[in-house]
């Protein structure tokens, strides 16, 4: 290529690098530049320019690193990336986010890059084969992964690094994978986009708290009532809107979440409003309780086995209690998947009018994948309000929502072991480093973005269409 | 009486403002089909942008207050209307050919990021202003009650019927408007007639965005009151006036704008101030479940 040639790219190059900077100099200048702070004497503005100046320098950066990678220049964009992202780890940061941001976003486009090299270097043949290999040894071993998944989730209350606070956070986890299970025969199998799915959830821990709270009942009585008040929630709101088109669903459901909250916050003579419920029971091993001193007339789980009393014991038995639930959740999805009913909400999915010219009746399709996603919406709830103990409405904002969609989304629609992978990518880490808690919804939605972008079926979408009517990038 | 002119000049206030957001939602899916759902956070956006722009301009009195007032709306319409632009390019475009979930939930991701990023840049506490257009017209004195309609009102309508105006001309007059008409009936036939149709819907997000940042200053002007929530709550009423308009229809949106705040005026001015927010939503549940196409909406086809 001629000199005058690889000037004119470079300058091209660098001009597209530069209005992407622009562009990112003019949002963040605004917002991030400018912090209207609140003092004694009212809202005072705060400058921080430094930070501006570094996040367009890495923009810049970021921006001319991609048009490498496009050009066929990897090696220089992988160099530059690891670089960005040494250079974060050494110099100093105006913020800390910076680091992150830049540590990150480097390692990014030097992956990026890296692929790009290797694929340049193989032919296409060879790296299609090399693909395919690896997808049906991956397939072969999914069975195998579940299996592992499992056993492991068995035996963790018997590690010896188990201590309180990881089974607690294992049953956290361990309630959105139920939660994402439940999302998923809505949204992966009917597809129908439910936003309000919190509603479900809220259901079924207010239902067991009030009946609890009000007629003693314990866990073991209420868990199915919750489940089948949630379904029956899930039956009444569903049969009005689910004739709607999937967005406006969507909004309408959310709707509906919100609503009840809102009913939640302000019927105050039943929920107690803001104040929320406490004392909900914990559940009992068939009949003992897990108290250290119980009431009169009854027997505590570690007087009847003779053990020394630990809070450990209640903390193990509820994360087996999760797991059972959640393990019989998986089976009954996994079998009614089979069944002609798991079949028609895929068929459904897939397209309306062709199941209805085969006769299938969509309402009632819809209608029950919508109230069996909310009954095990419903035992997740129960389960909940068990492990607080306390629950209020502010547990079931819409942000829970959209957090267990974005696990059913991530892990990719349809897929059982995408919504474990998810759950305990989105709920188990950023728990763990609580740290960067602040960050945790920032992250989330950046990656909800682009994993729609990049892999709009999800991280483990297994399921493609044979056979497409209109080509990929077809249709609205 | 009185109670009920004043509920009624709120609700025309609220209306208004919701207006200038729902054409916003009402634009993006007559060109590209689909629900912006961060939209509400553009407006939020806006009324920071603004909220920080008044901070700088300072106090100012007198004829200062008009000026300083064209300059905070220049700037923040502009600067918002950059968010509106980034936002089509980084969420939506890449996603055009996807399915409509795909596109829904990369919206949903991009609201909560935005709103994150806000709380981050900005802080979680709420944000109060001290009002910078104050007094009014007293329009009746009853027995109990005044009537009073303030100046801030007055120049909420009245920016918001000449932007309207504006808005309208260059829809029905221009040629970019005839172009966003041409990508609203068939995307695929205006681009085979010389159309640019990324441009165009590039545009609906552009002016989008700079209604809603007019919206957002005006709710900073207004009540005084910000946080980084805002925008959730606003979003979904301004997309249930553009439902109930007839999503898709211009002055749909603009009608339905108009009679969710006079909605929401009168059932906090009558039944109870908590549940308002509930009256928005069963508008829009009812809307959706009987006549799905709104007011002025025409009934979409489906084909095979």
């Amino acid at each position: 290529m001629s000199g005058a040639a690889a000037r004119r790219r470079l300058a091209a190059a660098f001009g597209e690098a530069g209005v992407t900077a622009l562009v990112a100099a003019a949002l963040l200048g605004p917002l991030v530049g400018l912090h209207a702070a609140s003092q004694a004497t009212g809202l005072v503005i705060q400058t921080r320019w430094a930070v501006v100046a570094v996040s367009v320098a890495l923009v810049f950066a970021g921006r001319l690193a991609l048009i490498a990678v496009r050009e066929r220049l990897s090696a220089p964009a992988l160099a530059g990336g690891l670089a960005v992202a040494a250079g974060a780890v050494a110099l100093p940061m105006p913020d800390r986010a910076l680091t992150v941001i830049a540590v990150a976003g480097g390692l990014v486009v030097a992956l990026h890059a890296a692929v790009s090299l290797l694929r340049g270097r193989k032919t296409p043949g060879a790296v299609g084969l090399a693909r395919a290999g690896l997808r049906s040894a991956s397939h072969r071993a999914v069975p195998w992964i579940g299996v592992a998944v499992v056993a492991a989730a068995l035996v963790l209350p018997l590690a010896p690094f188990a201590d309180r606070r990881l089974l607690d956070l294992a049953t956290l986890v361990v309630t959105y994978i139920m939660l994402g299970w439940g999302l998923n025969i809505v949204v992966g199998l009917a597809g129908l986009l439910d936003l309000g799915y919190v509603a479900f959830y809220a259901v079924g821990a207010y239902s067991f708290a009030l009946l609890a709270h009000n007629f003693g009942l314990g866990f073991w009585e209420c868990l199915p009532a919750a489940g089948a008040l949630a379904a029956m929630f899930g039956m009444v709101l569903g049969f009005p809107v689910l004739r709607l088109r999937g967005d406006y669903l969507a909004i309408v459901t959310l709707g509906f979440g919100e609503m009840i909250r809102i009913v939640l916050t302000n019927w105050v003579d039943v929920t107690k409003g803001p104040n929320g419920i406490s004392g909900i029971p914990r559940p009992t091993l068939f009949g003992l309780p897990f108290t250290a001193s119980p009431p009169e007339g009854t027997v505590a789980f570690h007087q009847f086995f003779d053990l020394p009393y630990t809070s450990m014991h209640r903390v193990t038995f509820l994360y087996y209690v999760v797991l059972g639930l959640a393990l019989i959740a998986n089976l009954f999805i996994l079998r009614i998947r089979r069944l002609p009913i798991g079949r028609a909400w895929e068929a459904l999915r897939e397209d309306e009018i062709a199941c209805r010219s085969l006769g299938i009746n969509p309402t009632n399709v819809k209608l029950s994948a919508f109230s069996l996603g909310a009954m095990f919406g419903g035992f997740a709830g129960a389960v909940f309000a068990a492990r607080q103990s306390f629950i209020s409405p502010e547990s079931f904002t819409f942000i829970e929502s959209a957090i267990i969609l974005a696990i059913v989304v991530l892990g990719g629609m349809g897929s059982q072991m995408g919504v474990v992978a998810a759950a305990v990518l989105l709920i188990g880490v950023p728990e763990w480093f609580r740290e960067l808690q602040e960050y945790r919804m920032l992250a989330f939605g950046g990656a909800m973005v682009m994993i729609m972008v990049w892999r709009p079926g999800g991280l483990l979408a297994h399921r493609e269409p044979t056979l497409r009517l209109h080509g990929r990038g077809d249709g609205a | 009486m009185e109670y009920f002119l004043q509920q009624l000049i709120n609700g025309i206030t609220l209306g208004a403002i919701y207006g200038l957001v729902a054409i916003g939602y009402t634009m993006v899916y007559g060109i590209i089909g689909m629900i912006n759902f961060a939209h509400g956070e553009i407006y939020m956006i806006g009324a920071f942008i603004a909220l920080i722009s008044l901070l700088i301009i300072g106090p100012a009195g007198g004829a200062g207050v008009i000026l300083a007032l064209i300059v905070v709306l220049l700037v923040t319409m502009a600067l918002t209307a950059v968010y509106g632009w980034t936002l089509e390019r980084i969420a939506y475009r890449p996603l055009r050919g996807a399915p409509r979930l795909a596109a829904l939930i990369s919206a949903i991701g991009m609201s909560i990021f935005l709103q994150n990023f806000v709380q981050l840049s900005q802080g979680a506490r709420v944000k109060s202003l001290q009002p910078v257009v104050t007094g009014g017209f007293k329009l009746m004195t009853g027995e109990h009650f005044t009537v009073t309609l303030s100046y801030m009102q007055v120049l909420i309508v009245v920016v918001t019927l000449v932007l309207m105006g504006t808005f309208w001309a260059m829809i029905r007059r221009t040629p970019l408007g005839r172009a966003q008409r041409a990508c609203e009936q068939d995307r695929t036939m205006a681009a085979l007639l010389g159309v640019d149709v990324d441009r165009t819907i590039s545009l609906a997000f552009v002016i989008g965005a700079a209604l809603a940042a007019v919206a957002g200053i005006m709710v900073t002007l207004y009540y005084g009151v910000i946080d980084f929530f805002i925008g959730f709550l606003a979003g979904i009423k301004a997309f249930t006036a553009a439902v109930l308009g007839g999503i898709g229809s211009i002055p749909g949106a603009m009608l339905g704008g108009l009679l969710i705040g006079l909605i929401e005026s009168f059932w906090s001015g009558y039944f109870s101030i908590e549940y308002k927010d509930v009256a928005a939503f069963s508008i829009l549940v009812l809307v959706l479940v009987f006549r799905p196409t709104g007011l002025l909406g025409t009934p979409e086809v489906e084909k095979v």
